[in-house]
């Protein structure tokens, strides 16, 4: 090809550079944007319906009081009021919780899903492996993770160095949620290589682990990352729900519990604490949703 | 000019399928020699597409043998003595256009300084200087195509297997390719075998054509391609090109016709 022609194509894709860009800003924006709207129509949705409801003193679906529905700005002025006399406010409270559960989400994602992963990947390699696993893999999700927990905390906690005691059982409870997701997809996803591809490695002679680092783990990830973002908020719950037998103070699992006590005097506090908890579970699926962006190079139209 | 030496020997091979009981391929024997470019064409059924995947050792043979370079089939392909393209570009999403070329090269173990400077050769073969940056669903379905017989090419096999490389593209996008593969052909001497469906293709394009007729698939006639090289735009006008096409068209026509519609279909289906 003549040098006029590449300096063409070079031309024409440095301005799709610059025009991908200003466009991506303004989708940002505009995102943004929405975001934003959504955020405001919905409290406006809540503060509106408690107004209306106090007002007329409606009953359906549920009567309006500060008991079921604390008015926003007492939830908002309860993040900045102290959680007990002479104590930091509630916010920084809930935040420092927040990280201690966070921690044990996280150790709990990345565990779930390295074993949810490679218990896919074991079952992709041999359909026997997968007859014979799946249905109780499929079984293990079905038994309440509060029912096992305790005997996860008892069992893990001897096992663990001192640094880890106590949030390590927790992780370990919220990977029992976040792996199953994953195995079931990376399985999908390990198996959606075009049959096309694999035996163009097969003319090239290439190993077992070749066509799975290659092909199949590269054709995997839209699979698994779908996995990740159902992991990501199951990782959060799961932690917060493995706090409670656990007995642990530390965290949003331990808040829950405490505030739950003193619903019918402080409704707001177990409200601030919801708001937090949730706020963690969209971090965790945004932290996903970006690596998903920046690992997972797909025609546009194939985004999963 | 001394006798050609021998690159695929195809003798005695048999391929059924236990499915259905379908031969799809009955006693084939056929030599090709170094630098020939050979179309298989037959109708849906026919078997040449299971041929093309036994030279390539993609499918085994029932019984018979294939040696590519005096070597066993299984050898070749670990020998990576071949490269081969597809119907569909079958380019790897998640690679740029450069990393898919440079696919066979990283199998070979080769630095990344001497693949950058054979993609770039290859970039430049099949005409799409500047677009190694680009990801395959950038580009059309011509270069997408083009992309995948510079990937067959890149690690120089002295033989390419194509099947139907050209089958899903629009008329005048495959003409402009026929060229473009016949260029390459010549620059590089290799040995091509070619499916397609395409009867002016195949003439267009060969220095033999075997015919293949189907249930059982075999070989009925093999027509030599006497056009005078280097073929161009000109050639398809030629009268002996006209000759050559209707002598394919009556050795399909002889060996078809004994078909029934529904048979036909069924053999479509086995095809797919």
């Amino acid at each position: 090809m003549s040098s006029s022609a590449a300096n063409a194509a070079s031309v024409q894709r440095s301005t799709a550079a610059r025009v991908t860009w200003r466009s991506r800003l303004h989708g940002a924006t505009h995102r943004a944007g929405l975001i934003a709207l959504t955020v405001v129509a919905l409290l406006a949705l809540y503060e509106g319906y408690n107004q209306l409801w106090r007002a007329t003193g409606w009953t359906w679906p549920f009567p309006a009081d500060d008991t079921t529905l604390p008015h926003l700005w007492t939830i908002f002025k309860a993040f900045a009021d102290p959680a007990q006399v002479n104590q930091p406010s509630l916010f920084s409270v809930l935040i420092h919780k927040a990280l201690f559960t966070a921690k044990e989400a996280f150790a709990g994602f990345v565990l779930g899903a390295v074993f949810g992963f490679a218990l896919g990947a074991a079952l992709a390699h041999s359909k026997l492996l997968q007859r014979g696993f799946l249905p109780y893999i499929v079984g293990s999700q079905t038994i309440p993770i509060l029912a096992i927990a305790p005997m996860v905390v008892i069992w893990v906690n001897p096992k663990l160095p001192s640094g880890m005691q106590g949030w390590g059982a927790v992780a370990v409870i919220s990977a029992y949620l976040t792996f199953f997701p994953v195995a079931v997809n990376s399985l999908r996803g390990l198996n959606s290589a075009d049959p096309r591809m694999l035996e163009l490695m097969r003319s090239y002679a290439a190993s077992t682990w070749t066509v799975l680092w290659k092909v199949r783990f590269p054709a995997s990830l839209p699979y698994v990352f779908s996995a990740l973002k159902v992991a990501a908020t199951a990782s959060v719950v799961g932690a917060i729900i493995g706090e409670l037998p656990s007995g642990l103070q530390s965290g949003l699992g331990g808040a829950i519990l405490n505030f739950n006590q003193y619903y019918s005097i402080e409704p707001q506090e177990l409200w601030a604490t919801n708001i937090i908890a949730s706020l963690l579970g969209i971090v965790f699926f945004l932290a996903v949703l970006g690596a998903e962006k920046a690992v997972v190079r797909r025609a546009p139209e194939r985004r999963a | 000019m001394t006798e050609p030496t021998t690159v695929v020997s195809v003798s005695g091979v048999t391929k059924t399928f236990p499915r259905g009981n379908v031969t799809a391929l009955q006693d084939i024997n056929l030599d090709l020699g170094a630098g020939e470019f050979i179309s298989l064409i037959g109708p849906s059924g026919c078997g040449k597409s299971t041929l093309l995947r036994v030279i390539g050792d993609l499918v085994e043979p029932t019984s018979g043998a294939v040696t590519i370079n005096g070597k066993s089939a299984p050898q070749a392909r670990t020998d990576r003595d071949y490269g081969i393209v597809f119907q569909d570009a079958v380019l790897f999403d998640w690679r740029t256009v450069a990393k898919n070329i440079e696919l066979p090269l990283e199998m070979l173990g080769w630095d990344k300084a001497k693949r950058r400077a054979r993609v770039e050769e290859m970039l430049s073969l099949v005409e799409l200087t500047g677009f190694g940056d680009h990801h395959p669903w950038q580009l059309s379905g011509g270069m997408q195509q083009r992309v995948s017989i510079a990937r067959a090419l890149a690690f120089e096999p002295a033989l390419l297997l194509m099947d139907e490389p050209f089958g899903a593209l629009d008329e005048m996008t495959r003409e402009r390719l026929n060229l473009e593969l016949l260029s390459i052909w010549q620059q590089l001497r290799s040995t091509v075998v070619f499916v397609t469906h395409s009867i002016s293709e195949a003439v267009f394009l060969s220095t033999r054509v075997v015919v293949m007729s189907p249930r059982p698939g075999r070989i009925a006639g093999i027509v030599d391609i006497d056009l005078p090289g280097p073929r161009s735009v000109e050639t398809r006008e030629d009268p002996r090109f006209f000759e050559l096409v209707t002598e394919v068209r009556e050795l399909l026509r002889l060996r078809g016709e004994h078909l029934l519609p529904e048979e036909e279909a069924a053999a479509a289906r086995e095809d797919a």
